[in-house]
C-alpha cells in the first residue's frame, strides 16, 4: 500500500485498502474557521430541528478553530460572526480557539503546521479546501463542505472514497530564484484545473527530499487548484524535526511500503524549471515569468497560507534588501509565530526599509475579504492560491499568482519581473 | 432535507467552465448573521452591477428563464472554496439539478447533503441540452433525462440516489441506525489510531 493507504487502512481498522474502497475512518483531527464554523453553527441548528441530539461533540480536544477570513474586523457583521463563534466555541469546550489579538492566531492552515497540531498519519479534515496543505506533513488531510464537518464533530468518524494516487517524482536539485510555488504552478499548468480530480497527489523525488516541510506545504497547498482530493509528501527526519522544534513529543512516523502502487507517476527534472507565473483568471494558465504579458502592475501582495511562511518572507527579502518598491507592496505573515521570527531576524525591517506595509495575519485579500482588496481593473501579482474573476477584489480586477521572489522582484519593478533579471 | 422529487422544467444555460465557489456566492456573504435566504447572491457578481440593478446580459437576468430549475453548465463546476453556501444558494434560487461534464470533489459531495442533484454527462450530451428550449424531465427513479426528442440516461451511485429519493442525509441515515452502531462500537476493536 502506498502511504494514503496506509493511513486509511489505520485509520479505518482494516488490514489493507484499496483505491475506490469505500471505508469509514477515525477522524484525529477536526478545523473550522470563522467562515466554516459559523456554517456548521447552522447545520447544528438544522439537526436539532429535526430532533438530532448536538449537545457535546465527540472529542473537543481533537477540534481547533481559527479566526482568519474576516479578522480583524472589517464592519459590525464580521465582528458579530466573531462573537457567534466564540459563543460556540465555549458552549462545546473547544480550548484551541486561536483568537486574533491574543497571542498566537493565524491562517488555519499555517496554525496547523506552526502549533504541530497534525501529525504524520493523521487523517485531519477541516472545513476549508486549502486543508490539503498539511498532508505536507505526511497526514491525509482534506477539507469538507460545513455538513460533512457537522458529522465529524459529532462521531468523530467520516466516509471516504479511498483516493488513486498520482505521484509527482521530481528530480534534482531546483534553480536559484526557483520556488516550490513555481513548481506546483507548472505541475497544475501541466496537469489542468481538475487533472488531480478525486484522487491525491502526491510528492517525491531528490528534489522533494531536499526540500524544506516548508516548501512541500506549498505543494501541497495547491493541490487544491488541480481539484485533488488531498495532497501529500512521506514524512522523513525533516516532518519530525519541524514538528519537536514546535513542541511537539513522539512525532510517529509512517511511510508507503516499497511496492507502493500509483495510478500514474509524472517525473519532472528540476534543473528545467523557471519562475512561472498563473496568469488572469485561472491557476493553470501558466506562463514562464521572462514571457509573461507586459503589464502595468498597481500592487504586490506577499500573503496567505500559501505564500507568507517564514521561508516566504525569508525569500521576499533577499530581493527586497537594499531596494524599494515601485507599486503598493502588502506583505502579511501567515501567523503570529511568523511575525515574530521575521521582526526577530531583521526581516520587518528590510520590508519597511523598501517602502512595503506589513500588516497583521489574516486571509484578508487573499479571498477578497478586507486588508488591500483591488479596484475595477487594478493588476496584482500575488503569492496566494487562486486568481479566479474578482478573487481578491472587483470582478475586472486581475490578479497574477508567483511566488514570493517574484512577487518582490515586480514589486520593485511594477512589471512582472523574473528576480534573475534584477 | 426533502426527498428529491422529478423535474420538469425548461434549462438554464450557463455555458462556461470552472465556475468556481466563489463565482455562485461571492465572499462577502458568508457571514453568519445574514440568516435570510442565499438566493439573491446567487451568481451576484455576475446577476446585477454595481449599483445592485440587474444585468441584463446575464442569463439568469433574462426572463425566458425564469421558474428554471435545472442549471447546465461546463466543466469543473463548483471548484474553489468549500463553501456550502454555493449548494445553499443554488436551491434556495430554485435549482434542484445541475448538470456538467464534471463537478469539483467537495462541491459535488455537498450537494448530496442537501438534496441538489448533480449530473455528470459527456460533453457532447451537455452541449445538445444546453440547446434545449422546450421543458426537459429529469426522473432520477429511471435515472433519465427525457427531451422532446431523445432520452438520455444517467449514471448515480446508489447509496447517493437513495439519500436524495428518501430525502435523508448522511447524518440523519447514520442516526437511524443508532442503536446498532452503539451496539457494535460496544464490541468493536478499532485501534484508536495512532
Amino acid at each position: 500500500m502506498n502511504i494514503v493507504e496506509k493511513i486509511l487502512a489505520r485509520a479505518s481498522g482494516k488490514s489493507s485498502v484499496s483505491p475506490d474502497d469505500v471505508i469509514f475512518a477515525n477522524v484525529d483531527k477536526v478545523m473550522m474557521h470563522d467562515v466554516s464554523g459559523p456554517g456548521v453553527i447552522k447545520v447544528f441548528d438544522k439537526l436539532k430541528k429535526q430532533g438530532i441530539s448536538v449537545d457535546k461533540l465527540w472529542d473537543p480536544t481533537k477540534v481547533w478553530v481559527a479566526e482568519d477570513h474576516f479578522v480583524p474586523s472589517a464592519e459590525k457583521i464580521s465582528a458579530e460572526n466573531i462573537v457567534q463563534l466564540s459563543k460556540f466555541t465555549k458552549k462545546y469546550g473547544i480550548e484551541k480557539h486561536f483568537k486574533y489579538g491574543m497571542g498566537q492566531y493565524g491562517i488555519c492552515h499555517t496554525l496547523s503546521h506552526e502549533e504541530a497540531l497534525v501529525m504524520p498519519g493523521d487523517v485531519y479534515v477541516g472545513g476549508d479546501s486549502h486543508t490539503n496543505t498539511t498532508g505536507a506533513l505526511g497526514a491525509f488531510a482534506c477539507g469538507l463542505g460545513h455538513t460533512d464537518i457537522a458529522y465529524v464533530l459529532l462521531n468523530g468518524r467520516i466516509w471516504f472514497k479511498v483516493p488513486e494516487t498520482i505521484y509527482f517524482k521530481i528530480n534534482g536539485k531546483l534553480p536559484d530564484h526557483v520556488m516550490a510555488k513555481d513548481v506546483i504552478l507548472k505541475i497544475i499548468g501541466d496537469i489542468g484545473n481538475d487533472g488531480g480530480a478525486y484522487r491525491t497527489m502526491q510528492f517525491g523525488g531528490s528534489c522533494i527530499d531536499e526540500m524544506s516541510v516548508e516548501s512541500r506545504l506549498t505543494l501541497c497547498n495547491m493541490t487544491t487548484e488541480a481539484g485533488a482530493k488531498n495532497g501529500i509528501v512521506e514524512p522523513d527526519q525533516k516532518v519530525v524535526d519541524y514538528l519537536s522544534s514546535r513542541g511537539a513529543t513522539n512525532v510517529p512516523m509512517i511511510k508507503g511500503d516499497t511496492d507502493s502502487e500509483y495510478a500514474k507517476i509524472f517525473e519532472y527534472e528540476s534543473s528545467e524549471m523557471e519562475p512561472i507565473v498563473a496568469k488572469p483568471f485561472s491557476p493553470d494558465n501558466i506562463t514562464i515569468v521572462r514571457e509573461a504579458p507586459n503589464v502595468e502592475l498597481d500592487k504586490s501582495y506577499i500573503g496567505s497560507c500559501t505564500g507568507a511562511k517564514y521561508e516566504d518572507l525569508e525569500a521576499a527579502a533577499k530581493i527586497l534588501k537594499g531596494r524599494k518598491v515601485k507599486i503598493r507592496t502588502e506583505i502579511l505573515p501567515a501567523a503570529i509565530s511568523i511575525y515574530q521570527k521575521a521582526m526577530e531576524n531583521g526581516l520587518l525591517k528590510i520590508f519597511l526599509d523598501a517602502g512595503a506595509t506589513v500588516g497583521p495575519p489574516t486571509c484578508g485579500a487573499c479571498c477578497g475579504a478586507h486588508m488591500g482588496v483591488l479596484a475595477k481593473d487594478e493588476i496584482c501579482i500575488s503569492t496566494t492560491n487562486r486568481n479566479f474573476p474578482g478573487r481578491m477584489g472587483h470582478i475586472e480586477s486581475q490578479t497574477y499568482l508567483s511566488s514570493p521572489m517574484v512577487a518582490a522582484a515586480s514589486a520593485v519593478t511594477g512589471k512582472i519581473t523574473d528576480p534573475r533579471d534584477l | 432535507m426533502e426527498p428529491f422529487h422529478n423535474v420538469a422544467s425548461i434549462v438554464t444555460p450557463l455555458d462556461m467552465v470552472n465556475v468556481d465557489t466563489d463565482q455562485i456566492v461571492p465572499k462577502q456573504f458568508l457571514k453568519l448573521v445574514q440568516k435570510s435566504g442565499f438566493g439573491k447572491f446567487l451568481f451576484f457578481n455576475w446577476r446585477f452591477d454595481e449599483n445592485e440593478n440587474p444585468k441584463t446580459d446575464f442569463v439568469l437576468n433574462d426572463s425566458k428563464y425564469q421558474g428554471s430549475k435545472i442549471l447546465i453548465t461546463g466543466d469543473n463546476f463548483g471548484c474553489g472554496s468549500s463553501r456550502e453556501h454555493a449548494v445553499w444558494a443554488l436551491q434556495d434560487y430554485g435549482f434542484s439539478v445541475v448538470i456538467a461534464p464534471s463537478f469539483a470533489d467537495i462541491f459535488f459531495s455537498n450537494c448530496f447533503k442537501n438534496g441538489l442533484l448533480p449530473i455528470s454527462l459527456d460533453q457532447k450530451i451537455v452541449e445538445f441540452l444546453q440547446q434545449e428550449t422546450t421543458p426537459i424531465h429529469v426522473d432520477l427513479e429511471k435515472q433519465i433525462i427525457k427531451t422532446n426528442s431523445k432520452e438520455i440516461p444517467f449514471e448515480i451511485n446508489f447509496h447517493k440516489k437513495k439519500i436524495l429519493l428518501e430525502g435523508l442525509d448522511d447524518i440523519a441515515q447514520t442516526f437511524q441506525l443508532e442503536d446498532k452502531i452503539t451496539e457494535f462500537e460496544k464490541n468493536s476493536t478499532i485501534p484508536s489510531v495512532l
